[in-house]
């Protein structure tokens, strides 16, 4: 029942250059000259998958010059984007709640190399890596951080809340963003899905316990969903450990009668692989699937966790330097021919300048405009004729 | 109204600094034993009392209630560890895991675990992280919990539970790590709702929910968790639930609030005094939402003539809603003007904008004008 056998899919997806126009804007010289459609081969670890249910994907992957240095860029800018939100959290540009993903780069742009634009993603609170695959520029992320105007909420909804084309959100409740995938998904479906479109709802090995989330699982089996449930697991909600906190840590087999995947999530390339099998498992129409990501937060779960009373420091830097995702990849385009050492360091400088330089812009954006307080509560037009203060000129007159 | 913009990131504000008007704060016991002048207090025996913050006053009542009553365990989000805010902390290694535990992320289901726990006559305290995050437990609390006793003819009931949870704004908190809940759990008949205000109400009120054999919620203002310290009695003691407290009398304007509230309230009264020197003000900490104390509030209203609410939740439905009706309805020939609103407007918490939405001690000001102008 479960014998899918996933096709090599070189030519499925959307095109790379179509991709490549929602990132408009971010540095592509690099890899211009080089042909950026030579194909190259790797094998993947064999321990890159565990199956609850079905076939394991391919442990031989293809992928373009042009694919992998596209990746290669993309895990590159979220973690530079990480580094400089962490500075100006620490200069107190950003206050309040802020939650980073440095390390778990791989999750989103090996994703994102296998999504179509209309394929939705929605996820939790740690959600800037998302939010620059699905297309917003990183000035926009950054002044969203410092609650400005030119944020991608409009400065309304901070570290926590980003949205984009048919990306979701940024969610704060935990768990709650689940059984919203379960509709966007039945919403794709119900259109006839011409294109195969899909859902990617995310979460962490956390929220994976609250009950939303199995509720979620039996309407996306029971009416067939195109929905993949993303669990980012990172081993840790906060300052507990996975295994302190669920009974079963195989997140992969919690869908039970939904089949399921554990994918190294800290190589690129396995998440690209995965994603892939994904979008044949809903083109055959087999409804959803579980993915575990295991991947690793390298900092702390917020800004004001530092990360180490619950693990140890060693751990913290064992998983930097066997696991890391970016060093990974850099080493298989060398060892491969992709790109040499040089074209490696263009890259990593390019990248730079631009979120430094999306970081200068977005310094310089104002606050949203004190009237943006009584904005978007309702429609405009259909709000209640005012929204009340306590002043006479408190009173807000739509 | 100087609805002026005001840096997020920098806080630059016409505002004092809230830290500041806790530390000065005469609502805080800095006198060691002056605390058993209050007749709440009198009645404790030892007169030792330990300059400890909020926090830390929390944690004191927990091991009180644990060591005070083996049946008693406290659970939550994190909670073994100390919690997000360090009040469960040393309790796992002095009481053990068996008594004090992490549960899953998973808010409904806790409290329903607790609701169980509490049925089989335990004491069951849970923690709600944050009091934002209490809305996937709201079923439990509001079908479960407040009703058990009634539906069962009282067979059953779960008096043994209460629940903590971290409330009000907190500076840059933005939507979900600000909210204040109140009202809408002063809707439910079956359970109480308390609110403390400083580190010696709150070891005496959380003491009281925990043995009360009711439901009960006890919002903590997580602002006030290290930023408020005092001398609190070392003994085991508990406060009267369903009583309001009142800070400081007066004879022409009553102001009602609650929690964190209370000490803006307090510096918008100083100034108001400078203002008017020959007005004095009622200043009363509500404490309890559900009971609320509406024979105290109604008492200094007749005496007042004036009202004035101030809350951080929105004004539509806001517990300032409930206290204005019902005075208005007992106090009517006594009013000199209406009762008076300061509170959270009516969206939802902003992030950046926190500063214009909290009732702030400009907007209090302006309201005790705007009564006395009536
Ligand atoms: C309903 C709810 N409960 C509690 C919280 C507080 N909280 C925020 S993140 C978090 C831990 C989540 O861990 P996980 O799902 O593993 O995600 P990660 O942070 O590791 O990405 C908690 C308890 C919340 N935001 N929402
Ligand atoms: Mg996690």
């Amino acid at each position: 029942m479960f014998a899918l056998r996933p096709v090599r899919l070189a030519a499925q997806g959307v095109p790379v250059a179509s991709r490549r126009v929602m990132r408009a804007g971010l540095a592509t010289e690099a890899t211009s000259k080089t042909g950026d459609n030579e194909e190259f081969t790797f094998e993947l670890g064999p321990d890159s998958f565990l199956t609850h249910n079905c076939d394991m994907p391919a442990l031989t992957t293809t992928a373009t010059r042009g694919e992998l240095l596209d990746m290669y860029r993309t895990m590159s800018q979220i973690r530079r984007l990480e580094t400089v939100s962490d500075q100006l959290y620490k200069s107190k540009l950003i206050r309040g709640f802020c939650h980073l993903s440095t390390g778990q780069e791989a999750v989103a742009a090996g994703m994102e190399a296998e999504c179509n634009e209309g394929d939705a993603i929605i996820t939790a609170y740690r959600c800037h890596g998302f939010t620059l695959t699905r297309g917003q520029s990183a000035m926009s992320i950054l002044a969203e951080l410092m609650g400005r105007k030119d944020g991608c909420s409009h400065g309304k909804g901070g570290s926590m809340h980003m949205f984009g084309k048919n990306f979701f959100g940024g969610n704060g409740i935990v768990g709650a963003q689940v059984p919203l995938g379960a509709g966007i998904a039945f919403a794709q479906k119900y259109g006839g899905n011409p294109n195969h479109n899909m859902t990617f709802a995310l979460y962490g090995d956390g929220a994976a316990n609250q009950g939303q989330v199995f509720e979620a699982y039996n309407m996306a089996k029971l009416w067939n969903l195109p929905v993949m449930f993303v669990c980012e697991n990172n081993k840790y909600g906060m300052g507990t450990s996975a295994h302190r906190a669920a009974a079963s840590t195989k997140y992969y087999t919690r869908g039970d009668y939904i089949s399921g995947l554990k994918i190294n999530g800290m190589d690129v390339l396995a998440v690209r692989e995965a994603t892939r099998y994904s979008r044949q498992w809903t083109r055959e129409l087999m409804g959803p699937l579980v993915l575990e990501m295991a991947t690793y937060r390298y900092g702390g779960h917020s800004m004001s966790d530092p990360g180490t009373s619950y693990r140890s420091r060693e751990e913290i830097a064992h998983m930097r330097s066997t696991k890391d995702p970016i060093n990974g990849l850099r080493k298989r385009l060398l060892e491969a021919n992709v790109i040499d050492e040089e074209g490696i360091k263009a890259i990593d400088r390019a990248v730079r300048v631009e979120i430094d330089e999306a970081a200068k812009q977005a310094k310089a954006s104002p606050e949203p405009d004190l009237k943006e307080l009584w904005t978007d509560i309702y429609v405009k037009g259909t709000e209640p004729k005012t929204v009340k203060g306590c002043e006479p000129f408190d009173i807000h007159h739509y | 109204m100087p609805l002026r913009s005001r840096g997020y990131a920098a806080a630059s504000s016409d505002e004092p600094q809230f830290i500041n008007l806790v530390q000065k704060s005469s609502f805080l016991n800095r006198d060691g034993d002056a605390i058993f002048q209050d007749p709440e207090f009198s009645r404790i025996s030892s007169k030792e009392t330990k300059n400890v913050n909020y926090y830390t006053a929390v944690n004191d009542a927990l091991a009180t209630a644990l060591e005070t009553d083996e049946s008693a365990i406290l659970f939550g989000e994190d909670v073994a560890f100390g919690g997000v805010f360090r009040c469960s902390m040393g309790l796992e290694s002095r009481f053990g895991k068996d008594r004090v535990f992490n549960t899953p992320l998973s808010e409904q289901g806790l409290v329903g675990f607790g609701i169980g726990v509490a049925a089989q006559g335990a004491t069951a305290i849970a923690e709600i992280q944050f009091a934002d995050y209490v809305f996937p437990a709201f079923d439990q609390i509001v079908n479960e919990a407040a009703k058990y006793r009634y539906r069962s003819g009282n067979q059953f009931h779960c008096g043994g539970l209460t629940i903590r949870m971290p409330g009000m704004a907190v500076g840059h908190g933005g939507h979900y790590h600000s909210q204040s809940p109140e009202a809408f759990f002063a809707h439910v008949p079956g359970l109480k709702f308390v609110v403390p205000r400083s580190p010696a109400q709150a070891k005496g009120l959380l003491l009281a929910a925990i043995r009360d054999p009711n439901p009960v919620i006890v919002m903590e203002p997580k602002i006030l968790y290290r930023a408020a310290t005092e001398d609190v009695p070392v003994a085991d003691y508990t406060l009267p639930l369903g009583k309001a407290a009142v800070l400081q009398e007066g004879r022409d304007m009553t102001i009602v609030g609650w929690g964190s509230q209370l000490y803006t309230l307090e510096e918008a009264v100083r100034r108001a005094e400078a203002k008017w020197p020959d007005r004095s003000f009622e200043l009363i900490d509500l404490r309890s939402i559900l009971p609320w104390d509406a024979d105290t509030v109604i008492r200094s209203v007749n005496k007042t003539g004036r009202l004035l609410i101030a809350h951080e939740a929105p004004l539509t439905s806001g517990f300032g809603a409930e206290i204005a009706a019902t005075v208005s309805e007992a106090c009517l020939l006594k009013l000199e003007a209406p009762v008076a609103r300061v509170t959270g407007f009516d969206t939802p918490f902003p992030l950046i904008h926190e500063k214009f939405y909290v009732p702030s001690i400009v907007r209090c000001l302006d309201k005790m004008e705007a009564l006395f102008n009536y």
